[in-house]
C-alpha cells in the first residue's frame, strides 16, 4: 500500500537540508524493519517522494512524505508511525498517516498555499501591524526575487492570502538584540507562483530581519474548500495519527 | 552546559551546511559533566564530512564515555565561513553533542592523519581559547594531545601540543584519564601541571616533549634529541594492544544525519599489515598484525546494521582481502536478511586478484562505483622495489574479472617519483593501464581506466625515510610525461594529485622541531585548510619557510644519511632501524619480500619487540599462495581457485 505520512521538523534538526531528509527516512525505516518497496534499475532506491521542499533552517509542524510500501510489509498505520517514530532524530515525529488511493494527485501539484508563523526582528508592534495593513489594501506590492540566479522584480501581492500579526512568545535564552519584536502569521499562495518567507519579509520591510520561521500547515484544495494532505478524520474513518497528534492541531 | 547554543544558532543559516554543527546523530551521546569525570573533547582537525567517520576518535569517544571517570565529546573543524562569524561575535569552538564551549574540557586531543592539517590544528586551538604553544599555557588551561598517524614524526608540532600518544590509544586513554583525574582533583598551578605532564611521560605510549630537548649540529643536522627530566624515558615505545578481540569497538557507530565520506557501517577486521610496502607509513608503524576474531567481526557486522539502518558495510583495514576469516565474515553478513533489502559488503582495500574480485562480486550489490586497485608502480622492476609483489598477470585477470562481474570503472592508484624510477617506470603507468583497457574491449567489455596518480613522500619510520623526495619541478615533468602518454592512449583517464601540496607534505613529513615556527607562520597568514585544493598555497609556504630562515629544499628533497640522526629516533614504532636501512638497501638491489604473515619472519622488530605474534583470525591464507590469483609463483605450481557459490542478488524485501 501507499502511505501518505506527516511529519514534524523542529529545533535543531531544521539544519537538515531536503537531501538529508531523504536519507533519515530511508535509514529511520529500516532501523525501525518497515520493508519499502524499491524502485528499478542499475540503482535501486527505496519509493520515498517527499513534498514541497522546506528551507534549511525553517521548521515545520506538517510536512508530508508519500511511502511506498512493499507487499510483504504486514502493518496497519498506526504500526507504522508507532515504530517509525522512535528511529526519527529528535525534533523530528510522525504524527499521522492515511492510505493513498491510487491516482491521488501528488504532493507536489495537490499543494497551493501553507500557513506560516514568521518572527520578526526588528519593528514594534504597532509598526509590524500598521504595515500589514498596508501591503494587504494595497494593489501591488513589488519585491525583488533571486530565482535560478538571476534577480527579478515580482508583485508578491497575489499570492499573500492572509497576513496578520501577533504578539511574541516568552522570551527565549540568547542574544537579546536578536529575540523576535513581532510574529507574523502568514498563508502564502504556492502555486501559481510561489513566495518565500523571507520574500515575504523583504517584502513588508526590508529592514526587518526573520528569526525562527515555522510552518505550520499545507493546503490542498478539495472541492473548492481548504484541506490538510492528511484531512482531519475520525480513527474509524481509516485514518491514524499519534498522541501527539494533538499538539500539531492546537498550534 | 549548553551555553554556545544560544550564541551560535542565529548564525547557522546563513552558513553552509549548517547541518554540520547541530549533532543529533544516531550513537551520539550527551554525557552529564561531574566533578569527578576528566572531560575529554576529542577534535579530528578538518570538516565533519572528513571527520566524523574516523574510527580512531569514535572508539576512544566509546571507551571514555563507558568509564565513570572521563566523558568525552566531539568536535570538528568549522569551516572557513562559520570561523568568520566566530570570530566576530567570539564564539568559542564547541562540541557537537552538547555544544559546550573547548575551554571547559580538561583535555583536548587531536586526531591527526596528515601534514597538512596542522594549521588546522592551530586554528582550533586558538578558537579554544588556548594558546597555541605549550610553554605559553598555565594551570587554567586543558591539557592538549595528538593521536593519529602522523604522530610519528611529531616533531614538527611538538612545541604545540604537550602529549602525543604513539600507537594504539584503547588502552593508554585510561591511563592518561587517571593521571589528569588527580590533578583537576587538586589545585591547578603551572607546577602541578606540569608535574601532571611528568606522570603522562611514564605512560607506555605517551611522548611529551617539553621534557626532550632537540640540538643541532653546525651543518644544520640534529644532534639528537634528548630528555632533560628524569621522568621522560630515553626512548617512547608505541602502544600496541595485544588482542583486538578485546575492544570491539565502536559498539554504537555514529550514523550522521548530513553527508559524510565513508557512509557506511565501518568495522575494523584487524590492524597492522603485513605486506611491508616499502613506500607504506601505516603499514610499517601498526604492525605487528592483530585480526579481529571471526566470529566477533560476524556479529558487529550485524548488530551494526540492525542498529544503524545501513545498507552497506565495509571491512576497514589496511590490505582487507587478507583478513584469514573473509570467507566466513562475508558468507555470514550476505546469509543475514537484515530488515529487508540486501546488504552491500564492500573492501575497499582490495587485494590485486580476480579472487577478491570474485568475493567482491558476490557481495556488492550494485556496481555503483568503480573498483579501485593500488599497482603503485608501473613496472615489474619498480613493483620489487617497493615491495609491491603485484605481477601483470595479476592485474589483468582482476581488471578483467572485475569487467565481467559488471563494474563499468577500474580505478588504479600509483605513485610517480619512487626511488630509482626511470622514464620507463613511469611511462609503464599508463602502459600498464592501457593494456588492462585494451584486453576489457578485446573481450567486448565496454568500461573504463582511470589512473590516479600521487607524488611519493618519503616518511618516517620506512625504508624509504633516507630519500630524498624528487623535486617539484621532476614530479611535474613525471605528469606531464604521463599526461601525453594518456592522450594518445585513447582511453586512460588520467588525475593527479597538485604537485605543489605533494612537495608541501614531504616538507613537513619529516621535518624537524625547527618547523613549528614554519607552521605559525603559515597559520598567522590565513592558512586553513591546507588539504583542500581550494585552499591550498604553496607561496603561504615558501613565504613562510623563507621568513623562518629555513631551507625548503634541505627539508624535502634531501637524501638523508645512514648515520644520521633522524628527528624521531627518540621514538619507536617497534621496527628496528637496521631493519628499515636493510630494507632500504634490499629495495636498492630490486629484492621484494614475501608477506610475513604466512612466510618466516624477517625480525623487523615488531613481534619480537611487543612478545606479540600476528594474530590471525584463521590459520589458512586465503586464496593459497601471498600474491595473485593463487599461484604459488615460487614453487610454479598452480592452485585452482574456487569462489563462493553464487548468491542471487535479489532487489527488495
Amino acid at each position: 500500500m501507499k502511505a501518505r505520512v506527516r511529519f514534524t521538523k523542529r529545533d535543531k534538526i531544521r539544519f537538515l537540508s531536503h537531501r538529508d531528509l531523504a536519507r533519515v527516512w530511508e535509514r529511520g525505516l529500516r532501523r525501525a524493519a518497515i520493508s519499502v518497496a524499491y524502485s528499478e534499475g542499475y540503482s535501486p532506491r527505496p519509493r520515498l517522494s517527499f513534498g514541497l521542499a522546506l528551507s534549511t533552517g525553517y521548521e515545520s509542524l506538517g510536512e508530508y512524505l508519500d511511502i511506498d510500501l512493499s507487499p510483504e510489509a504486514d502493518i496497519t498505520l498506526d504500526e507504522l508511525l508507532a515504530r517509525v517514530t522512535p528511529h526519527l532524530p529528535p525534533g523530528m515525529e510522525a504524527t499521522a498517516a492515511i492510505e493513498l488511493e491510487p491516482g491521488v494527485d501528488s504532493l507536489q501539484h495537490a499543494v497551493t498555499s501553507c500557513d506560516w508563523r514568521i518572527e520578526i526582528v526588528g519593528p514594534t508592534l504597532e509598526a509590524a501591524t500598521a504595515r500589514v495593513a498596508e501591503v494587504l489594501a494595497a494593489e501591488e506590492v513589488p519585491v525583488t526575487v533571486t530565482r535560478k540566479g538571476s534577480d527579478s522584480e515580482i508583485d508578491a501581492r497575489p499570492a499573500i492570502l492572509a497576513l496578520r500579526i501577533v504578539e511574541p512568545d516568552a522570551p527565549r535564552p540568547g542574544v537579546p538584540s536578536l529575540r523576535p519584536t513581532a510574529v507574523l502569521e502568514a498563508t502564502i499562495a504556492t502555486q501559481p507562483r510561489s513566495l518565500r518567507p523571507a520574500e515575504l519579509l523583504r517584502a513588508l520591510d526590508a529592514t526587518w530581519r526573520d528569526g525562527r520561521v515555522l510552518r505550520t500547515h499545507q493546503w490542498t484544495l478539495v472541492d473548492g474548500a481548504r484541506c490538510e494532505p492528511i484531512p482531519l478524520v475520525d480513527p474509524g474513518a481509516g485514518g491514524a495519527t499519534s498522541t501527539t497528534h494533538a499538539e500539531a492541531r492546537a498550534s | 552546559m549548553a551555553e554556545v547554543w544560544p550564541l551560535l544558532e542565529p548564525h547557522l543559516a546563513s552558513v553552509q551546511k549548517p547541518a554540520r554543527y547541530i549533532g543529533c546523530e544516531l550513537g551520539a551521546e550527551v554525557p552529564s559533566p561531574a566533578p569527578g569525570r576528566v572531560g575529554w573533547l576529542l577534535v579530528y582537525p578538518d570538516t565533519y564530512e572528513i571527520g566524523l567517520p574516523n574510527q580512531g576518535l569514535q572508539i576512544l569517544y566509546e571507551i571514555l564515555n563507558e568509564r565513570p571517570d572521563a566523558l568525552a565529546e566531539r568536535s570538528y573543524a568549522p569551516w572557513t565561513d562559520l570561523i568568520e562569524v566566530m570570530r566576530r561575535e567570539d564564539i568559542p569552538l564547541f562540541s557537537v553533542d552538547t555544544h559546550r564551549s573547548a575551554d571547559e574540557f580538561d583535555v583536548i586531543a587531536f586526531n591527526l592523519s596528515s601534514e597538512l592539517v596542522y594549521t588546522n590544528l592551530l586554528e582550533c586551538l586558538d578558537l579554544a581559547r588556548v594558546p597555541i604553544r605549550s610553554a605559553d599555557r598555565g594551570g587554567e588551561h586543558p591539557l592538549v594531545g595528538a593521536g593519529g598517524h602522523a604522530t610519528f614524526n611529531p616533531e614538527p608540532f611538538a612545541a604545540f601540543v604537550d602529549f602525543v600518544v604513539l600507537g594504539d590509544g584503547e588502552e593508554a586513554v585510561g591511563e592518561i584519564t587517571e593521571v589528569v583525574g588527580r590533578w583537576i582533583a587538586g589545585e591547578r598551578t603551572a607546577e602541578t601541571r606540569q608535574d601532571a605532564l611528568r606522570q603522562l611521560a611514564g605512560i607506555e605510549g605517551v611522548y611529551v616533549p617539553s621534557l626532550y630537548e632537540a640540538t643541532y649540529n653546525p651543518d644544520g643536522t640534529l644532534e639528537g634529541t634528548r630528555p632533560i627530566d628524569p621522568a621522560a624515558p630515553e626512548k617512547v615505545e608505541k602502544r600496541t594492544i595485544a588482542d583486538l578481540g578485546d575492544w570491539p569497538y565502536p559498539k554504537q557507530q555514529l550514523v550522521p544525519l548530513t553527508e559524510v565520506v565513508h557512509d557506511r557501517l565501518n568495522v575494523e577486521v584487524f590492524r597492522g599489515c603485513t605486506r611491508g610496502c616499502r613506500f607504506c607509513q601505516a603499514g610499517m608503524i601498526t604492525r605487528p598484525v592483530r585480526e579481529r576474531p571471526a566470529d566477533q567481526v560476524a556479529s558487529m557486522v550485524q548488530q551494526g546494521l540492525r542498529r544503524t539502518g545501513y545498507d552497506e558495510v565495509a571491512l576497514t583495514s589496511l590490505s582487507t582481502a587478507d583478513f584469514s576469516g573473509i570467507e566466513d565474515v562475508v558468507s555470514t553478513a550476505m546469509d543475514d536478511e537484515v530488515g529487508c533489502g540486501n546488504v552491500s559488503v564492500s573492501l575497499p582495500s582490495l587485494r590485486v586478484d580476480a579472487f577478491t574480485v570474485g568475493v567482491a562480486a558476490q557481495i556488492q550489490k550494485a556496481r555503483r562505483t568503480g573498483l579501485t586497485f593500488a599497482p603503485e608502480a608501473g613496472t615489474w622492476r619498480m613493483r620489487q622495489v617497493i615491495n609491491k609483489l603485484i605481477t601483470e598477470e595479476d592485474l589483468y585477470a582482476a581488471v578483467d574479472s572485475a569487467f565481467s562481474q559488471g563494474w563499468r570503472r577500474v580505478k588504479l592508484y600509483f605513485l610517480t617519483g619512487l626511488p630509482t624510477e626511470t622514464d620507463e617506470d613511469t611511462l609503464g603507468i599508463v602502459e600498464l593501464a592501457s593494456r588492462c583497457l585494451k584486453l576489457a574491449k578485446e573481450k567486448g567489455h565496454n568500461g573504463s581506466v582511470t589512473v590516479s596518480v600521487g607524488g611519493f613522500v618519503p616518511k618516517a619510520f620506512t625504508p624509504f625515510q633516507w630519500f630524498g623526495m624528487n623535486t617539484e619541478e621532476e614530479l611535474r615533468r613525471k605528469v606531464n610525461l604521463l599526461r601525453d602518454a594518456a592522450k594518445k592512449s585513447k582511453g586512460v583517464q588520467l588525475k593527479w594529485h597538485d604537485t605543489r601540496a605533494s612537495v608541501v607534505e614531504g616538507l613537513v613529513s619529516r621535518a624537524d622541531r625547527r618547523m613549528a615556527d614554519v607552521i605559525e607562520h603559515v597559520w598567522r597568514n590565513g592558512g586553513l585548510f591546507q588539504e583542500w585544493s581550494e585552499h591550498f598555497d604553496i607561496e603561504l609556504w615558501t613565504t613562510a619557510i623563507e621568513a623562518c630562515g629555513l631551507d625548503f629544499d634541505w627539508y624535502a628533497y634531501r637524501h638523508r644519511h645512514e648515520d644520521e640522526v633522524l628527528p624521531w629516533d627518540h621514538l619507536s614504532a617497534g621496527l628496528h632501524k637496521d631493519f628499515l636501512w636493510q630494507d632500504w638497501r634490499d629495495a636498492l638491489d630490486e629484492v621484494g619480500l614475501e608477506d610475513c604473515r604466512w612466510t618466516p619472519c624477517y625480525d623487523c622488530g615488531a613481534c619480537t619487540g611487543y612478545g606479540i605474534e600476528h594474530v590471525v583470525a584463521s590459520a589458512v591464507p586465503p586464496a593459497g599462495g601471498s600474491q595473485g590469483t593463487g599461484q604459488d609463483l615460487l614453487r610454479g605450481g598452480e592452485v585452482p581457485v574456487t569462489l563462493l557459490p553464487r548468491k542471487p542478488a535479489g532487489v527488495g524485501a
